[in-house]
C-alpha cells in the first residue's frame, strides 16, 4: 500500500499546549481514514498540517513520499472541506466552484463545464447561479465538497464537514461521502468528535487524545479491540472494569473492557444488580446497574416496559466478552 | 406584550425634538438662503433681493479656484494614505495576534480623540524641529493622522466579519497571496473601503484646525472661508462656496452611510 500522507514523529506545539505532540501515522492511498478524538486532542491540527496551514514544529509529513516541509498551501496538491464550509459570499455557487481553476488560469468555458460537472456529482445541478446565502446549509456543504473535489486533489481533507447538519442531513451526507469515496479513489483524511460517524464511514480509524494517537486501526479492532482505557470510554462507551470487578478475578495490573450490548439479563446465575437508571433511547433501552459496588452500562435491545429504577435483576456476560488492557494506560 | 401606547412619544417630547432638529438645521439653510441675496455687506434678514449673480462672480474669482483646487488635492491625497495604511493596519490588528496589538489599536484612534488643536500644535511643533517647511504636503501628513482613523475603522469591522476561513480555503484551492488579497478579501472589504475613503474626504476637506497649524502661505477651502468672513465685501461669495462644500462633503457621507448599512451577517460562514 502506498502512503498517501504520512506523519514521522511529528509534533506541533503552540508555545507550552502540546496541541500534536509526537505523532506517527501512516495513511494509505486511496483510504477512507477518519481521526476521531474529543475537542482539543490535536486531530484539527493535524488536518491542518497536512493542508499546510500549520508547520510541524518536529517532525515533518510527507505527501505521497514528498517532504511538505515549507511548502504553502497553495502549493499542495490537497484540498480541504472546512467546518464552517467557507464559500466565498460574493460569489455565486458555480463561481466559487470553479474558483480554484480560475487561480490555475484554466480556461473559462472548460472551468465552466468543469464546474457544472462537480455540482451534478454533487447533486445541486442548475444551483450555480445562486449566492451560497441563498443556500440551506447541506447545500453549501455539497458546494464545498464540490469546490474541493473539482481541483483533483490527490488527498481530501475533511474538518468535521457534517457537524452543523441535522441528523437525518447527516446519515444521507455519511452515505454519500462514503459512495464519492469509493467511485473517485481520493484518500479521505475525515476529522470527527462523533465515534458513530468515524466508526460507520472509514476504513481505518485514529483516536487521539491530548495531541497523541491512542490507537490505529479498523473500525472493528477499536471498538472491539480498544488498547486502552480511554479508547474503551471514548469509542462507545464502554463499561471499563479494573481489578474489584465481580465475576473471574482478573490480575490486578489488568482492566477489562466490556460492551455494554455484551451484558444480557438472565432468570439465574451470573450476578446479582439493582437497576439505578433507566432511558429509553428508541431501538435500545439503556440501564445503569450496580454489581457489588461495581457500575455498568447495559443495552438492553427491546424497550422492556417492566424495568424499572430499584429493580433487582441478576446480569451475566461471557467471558469472551472481556477485552483486557493495560490499565496503566489511560 | 406590546402596548402602542407606551410606545408612542407625548407631544411634548415630539415638538421637543422637532426643535432640536430644526436648530440644527435651519442655520445652513439660512447659509444657502443668503448665497442669494443681493445685499453684500450685512446679513440682512430677510434679504431684499434675490439674485444669481454671486455664483458667477465667484466663479470669476482665481482665489475661490485656487483654494478649491487645493482642498481637492490635500483630501484626495490623505484619502489614499488613509486607504493603504489604514487598511494595512485593520488587517495586522484583526488577523493576527501580536503583543501590543491592544495599544497600536488604541494608538490608530487616538487621532480622532484628541482635540485637533493638539494635534496641530504637536505636528507643528515637530515639522519645526525637524526644519520641514510648510507646504500642501505638511497640511496632507496633518489630514492623513485623522483620515487613518475613519479607514481604520470601517476596515477592521469589517476584517472582523470575514471568516478567517476564507483566506485559508482560498489558499487551499491554489492562490497566493496575492491572488488572494485580489479575488477574496478586496472584493469583500471594497464597500468598507470606499465608505472610509468617503468619510476620510469629507472631514479633510472642510478640516480648519490641524490645518492653520500645519499650512504655510496656503489656504485650503475652510481656510479662505474664514479668511472671507472677516472682509465686509462680497460677502454672498462665501454663502456660494458654503452650499458647495457643504454638498460636496455631505454627498459622501450619504453614500458611506448606505454603503455600510445592512450585512450584519458573518461574510462565509454558512451555518
Amino acid at each position: 500500500m502506498t502512503s498517501a500522507v504520512e506523519f514521522k514523529k511529528t509534533s506541533r506545539h503552540f508555545g507550552k499546549v502540546k496541541a500534536v505532540d509526537n505523532v506517527d501515522l501512516t495513511i494509505g492511498e486511496g483510504e477512507f481514514f477518519a481521526m476521531l478524538g474529543p475537542s482539543g486532542s490535536g486531530k484539527t491540527t493535524c488536518l491542518r498540517l497536512i493542508a499546510g496551514f500549520e508547520q510541524p514544529t518536529q517532525g515533518e509529513i510527507l505527501i505521497f513520499g514528498e517532504s511538505a516541509g515549507g511548502v504553502p498551501p497553495y502549493l499542495r496538491n490537497v484540498n480541504t472541506v472546512f467546518q464552517d464550509y467557507a464559500l466565498f459570499p460574493h460569489l455565486s455557487v458555480a463561481e466559487n466552484v470553479a474558483y480554484g481553476l480560475m487561480i490555475r488560469k484554466v480556461e473559462k468555458s472548460k472551468r465552466i463545464r468543469a464546474a457544472e460537472e462537480a455540482l451534478a456529482m454533487v447533486r445541486l445541478e442548475g444551483y450555480g447561479d445562486r449566492k451560497p446565502s441563498q443556500l440551506s446549509g447541506g447545500q453549501r456543504q455539497r458546494v464545498a465538497l464540490a469546490r474541493a473535489l473539482v481541483n483533483k486533489p490527490k488527498v481530501l481533507l475533511l474538518d468535521e464537514p457534517l457537524g452543523a447538519l441535522d441528523l437525518k442531513l447527516r446519515e444521507e451526507m455519511q452515505e454519500e461521502l462514503k459512495g464519492l469515496q469509493r467511485s473517485l479513489g481520493i484518500t479521505f483524511v475525515f476529522v470527527t468528535h462523533d465515534q458513530g460517524e468515524a466508526l460507520s464511514m472509514a476504513d481505518r480509524v485514529a483516536v487521539f487524545n491530548d495531541g497523541k494517537v491512542m490507537q490505529v486501526g479498523s473500525p472493528q479492532d477499536i471498538y472491539h479491540r480498544p488498547k486502552t482505557r480511554f479508547v474503551a470510554d471514548f469509542v462507545g462507551s464502554s463499561n471499563v472494569l479494573d481489578g474489584t470487578f465481580p465475576g473471574k478475578q482478573p490480575n490486578k495490573n489488568v482492566a477489562a473492557s466490556l460492551r455494554p450490548e455484551a451484558i444480557r439479563i438472565v432468570k439465574s446465575g451470573g450476578h446479582e444488580a439493582d437497576i439505578i437508571s433507566v432511558s429509553f433511547l428508541g431501538a435500545v433501552t439503556r440501564i445503569g446497574v450496580d454489581v457489588g459496588g461495581c457500575k455498568l452500562q447495559v443495552l438492553v435491545d427491546k424497550a422492556q416496559s417492566s424495568l424499572a429504577v430499584g429493580q433487582k435483576i441478576r446480569v451475566n456476560w461471557s467471558n469472551d466478552d472481556l477485552h483486557y488492557m493495560e490499565a496503566a494506560s489511560e | 406584550m406590546r402596548s402602542d401606547q407606551s410606545n408612542r412619544a407625548s407631544t411634548g417630547l415630539k415638538l421637543a425634538a422637532i426643535a432640536g432638529l430644526l436648530f440644527m438645521h435651519l442655520p445652513i439653510l439660512l447659509i444657502f438662503v443668503y448665497a442669494f441675496t443681493t445685499e453684500d455687506k450685512t446679513y440682512q434678514f430677510p434679504p431684499p433681493g434675490y439674485t444669481l449673480k454671486w455664483f458667477a462672480i465667484t466663479w470669476n474669482r482665481p482665489d475661490v479656484w485656487e483654494a478649491l483646487q487645493l482642498s481637492v488635492k490635500v483630501a484626495s491625497i490623505s484619502t489614499v494614505i488613509a486607504l493603504v495604511l489604514g487598511t494595512l493596519c485593520a488587517a495586522a490588528v484583526s488577523r493576527s495576534k501580536f503583543f501590543g496589538r491592544e495599544a497600536i489599536s488604541l494608538m490608530v484612534i487616538l487621532p480622532i480623540a484628541l482635540p485637533g488643536i493638539i494635534t496641530g500644535i504637536a505636528l507643528r511643533s515637530a515639522f519645526n524641529l525637524a526644519d520641514i517647511p510648510f507646504s500642501m504636503w505638511t497640511i496632507i501628513l496633518g489630514h492623513a493622522t485623522f483620515c487613518v482613523v475613519v479607514v481604520y475603522n470601517n476596515a477592521v469591522a469589517r476584517f472582523r466579519r470575514l471568516s478567517g476561513s476564507l483566506i485559508e480555503a482560498s489558499m487551499d484551492l491554489g492562490a497566493t497571496g496575492i491572488q488572494t488579497f485580489r479575488y477574496v478579501v478586496m472584493p469583500n472589504i471594497a464597500t468598507s473601503l470606499l465608505a472610509g475613503g468617503m468619510l476620510a474626504f469629507a472631514l479633510s476637506f472642510d478640516e480648519v484646525i490641524v490645518t492653520t497649524f500645519t499650512a504655510g502661505q496656503q489656504a485650503t477651502l475652510p481656510i479662505w472661508m474664514l479668511e472671507e468672513l472677516v472682509r465686509p465685501r462680497q460677502r454672498p461669495v462665501t454663502n456660494v462656496v458654503a452650499m458647495v462644500v457643504v454638498l460636496v462633503t455631505f454627498l459622501p457621507i450619504l453614500g458611506a452611510y448606505y454603503l455600510t448599512r445592512g450585512g450584519d451577517q458573518i461574510a462565509g460562514s454558512g451555518k
